[in-house]
């Protein structure tokens, strides 16, 4: 016991070693500047840089969006594969593999290329009005559609792991025979024993939005993550900086997520 | 709640079953219609992209195998043996110290420090990009506060290389690993362990014959996993190191974005087939390998 312990330090020093060494010296970068001393102007210059809020509120609205489509979209099509259709189970699992297969990149060059369909060849149908606004700059509902995409593999595993811990078919065969309808069944009874999965596939949406670059960069659009590299220019220490606000935004947040979930946990998380 | 709950009706379970079924599909639809617009749609306008060849002077379109060709030559297949190179090194790398970390966490008694491990993880797992660049550059670029501390220029020290890369991609594929190896190492009932020493066997022996063969889906399906990650990382890349190591990712944005030579857009959707196709060709691995690991963890 005593060697698996030493065991388990080593591996958690060396790994934490690795992780916290780039944090702690990008703040040292951003602090300790050659020639200047310790100055903080690298943090104080980006809440004066224009669009910091309104690009952060952008992507706070868009991964809200996300998480909530992507959940609507989820969690019925699981609950129903282990009830009553295992056998579309094949399908919905491929279809949720696929966009790893596909990197964002590729992805982008596809939309890209649909898009380009509005003004070519349906600018006198009403479609054509659905391309523009969902390109609307102030909210654009194609980067919502695509991150849905983007999210489905790890949203798919989530729930996956969530729901192999509990018997579904019986809860819900239960909470029916004790007269609860099929929504309420799956409100009351099926989705409380999985709140651990759900608030795990938001967190993991949530990340993913937050820090998506490739697709709103290539698409001209200005959420956070496209800000921070277009604030950053030649500033080094400006834009060291923005990264290690960045990380500390979405970490505040996760936690945030984390502790509203955690303190309403039952007791059978610990077994 | 009580209020909410009408007589008690019996519900044969027959028919719950049989009526589950076809809501079953019901429920499922809105996912299939929705993964056809937004998924397909775009994916089928990539493939007939990349088979589409513009004529310069009359601008008539027609169906040819030039861009693909095309994209399987010169600085373009260097590129993608580049991507895959450099994907399969940091995906073993990061499987095999992401493993041990998860293995650590899971069995600890502290479910402070699990809840924190694993939440960092989820934080880290998504921390690519230009932000983790930036990061890096600051700790061990050309004037990064290790590489002017330890003095690391005069060792031959590079960020902006082959193993700069491993050694960034790692800081988020080694947290996608435990995230994703962690469910199979709770599934390890620790019966089997017991059951496995009791019978005589080495700590190495139980780790051979019983705890790895059950892991082994989960952990080939992480470092394929692992694998998809680093092929598809762009922003971190573009952003450190420009085009000094080759990458297909660099090389689709340049031509998408116009920066070589005009009518390349459909080289880049030819590229960006390739890269499907290797992704693919990992998956196709990977997916029958996680049917497997289901019947030990479920």
């Amino acid at each position: 016991m005593a060697r698996l312990n030493l065991w388990r330090w080593g591996v958690l020093a060396c790994t934490g070693l690795y992780f916290l060494v780039p944090l702690a010296a990008s703040v040292v970068f951003t602090l300790d500047v050659p020639n200047q001393g310790i100055t903080f102007d690298a943090y104080t210059h980006i809440f004066s840089t224009g669009g910091f809020g309104s690009s952060l509120l952008l992507s706070l609205e868009l991964a809200g969006a996300t998480i909530v489509l992507v959940l609507l979209l989820m969690v019925p099509a699981m609950v129903a594969l282990r009830l009553g259709a295992p056998g579309l189970r094949p399908v919905v699992e491929v279809v949720c593999s696929l966009p790893l297969v596909v990197p964002p990149i590729a992805f982008v060059a596809g939309i890209g290329t649909v898009l380009k369909w509005g003004p070519d060849h349906l600018s006198r149908t009403p479609l054509f009005q659905t391309f523009v606004a969902i390109q609307n700059p102030g909210f654009p509902f194609v980067l919502v559609l695509a991150y849905v995409v983007m999210a489905l593999p790890f949203v798919y595993r989530a729930l996956d792991a969530g729901l192999r811990a509990i018997d579904v078919r019986t809860l819900v065969e239960a909470a029916r025979s004790c007269g609860a309808s099929r929504a309420q069944a799956l409100l009351r009874a099926v989705l409380p024993n999985l709140r651990g999965a759900l608030l795990n596939a938001s967190f993991l949406t949530l990340a993913l939005v937050l820090g998506e670059f490739t697709v709103a960069q290539l698409l001209g659009f200005q959420p956070f993550a496209v800000w921070i590299v277009n604030v950053s220019g030649s500033q080094a220490q400006l834009s060291v900086a923005v990264s290690v606000l960045s990380l500390l935004v979405t970490w505040v947040l996760l936690l945030a997520l984390a502790g509203v979930g955690g303190r309403t946990r039952t007791t059978s998380s610990r077994e | 709640m009580t209020a909410a709950l009408p007589k008690a009706a019996a519900v044969p379970v027959a028919s719950v079953r049989r009526r589950g079924r076809a809501s079953g599909l019901l429920a499922v639809l809105p996912l299939l219609v929705f993964t056809a617009i937004a998924f397909g749609l775009p994916a089928a306008a990539m493939l007939n992209g990349a088979f589409t060849v513009k004529a310069q002077a009359t601008g008539a379109a027609s169906y040819s195998l030039a861009n693909v060709t095309t994209s399987l030559r010169g600085p373009y297949l260097t590129a993608l043996l580049g991507s895959v190179k450099l994907s399969a090194v940091s995906a073993a790398v990061a499987g095999a110290v992401g493993l041990p970390l998860a293995h650590a966490v899971v069995t600890s008694r502290f479910r402070a420090l699990r809840q924190a491990v694993l939440t960092a993880s989820g934080v880290l797992a998504n921390f690519g990009g230009v932000p983790l660049a930036f990061a890096f550059v600051a700790t061990l670029g050309n004037a990064g506060v290790l590489t002017r501390h330890l003095g690391l220029t005069d060792t031959g020290w590079d960020l902006y290389s082959f193993w700069g890369l491993v050694i960034v991609y790692l800081y988020f594929l080694i947290p996608l690993m435990v995230l994703t190896i962690t469910p199979a190492l709770e599934g390890l009932r620790s019966q089997w362990r017991e059951a496995a020493h009791n019978n005589g066997a080495t700590t190495l022996q139980y780790w051979l014959h019983v705890a790895l063969p059950v892991l082994a889906p989960s952990l080939l399906g992480g470092l394929v996993l692992l694998f998809g990650s680093a092929f598809a990382a762009y922003a971190t890349a573009a952003a450190m190191v420009g085009s000094s190591v080759p990458l297909v990712t660099l090389q689709i944005a340049d031509a998408l974005s116009g920066n070589v030579l005009v009518g390349q857009e459909n080289v880049a959707l030819a590229l960006s087939l390739d890269m499907v196709l290797v992704a693919g060709l990992v998956m196709a691995v990977y997916l029958p390998l996680q049917r497997r690991s289901a019947r030990w963890l479920a």
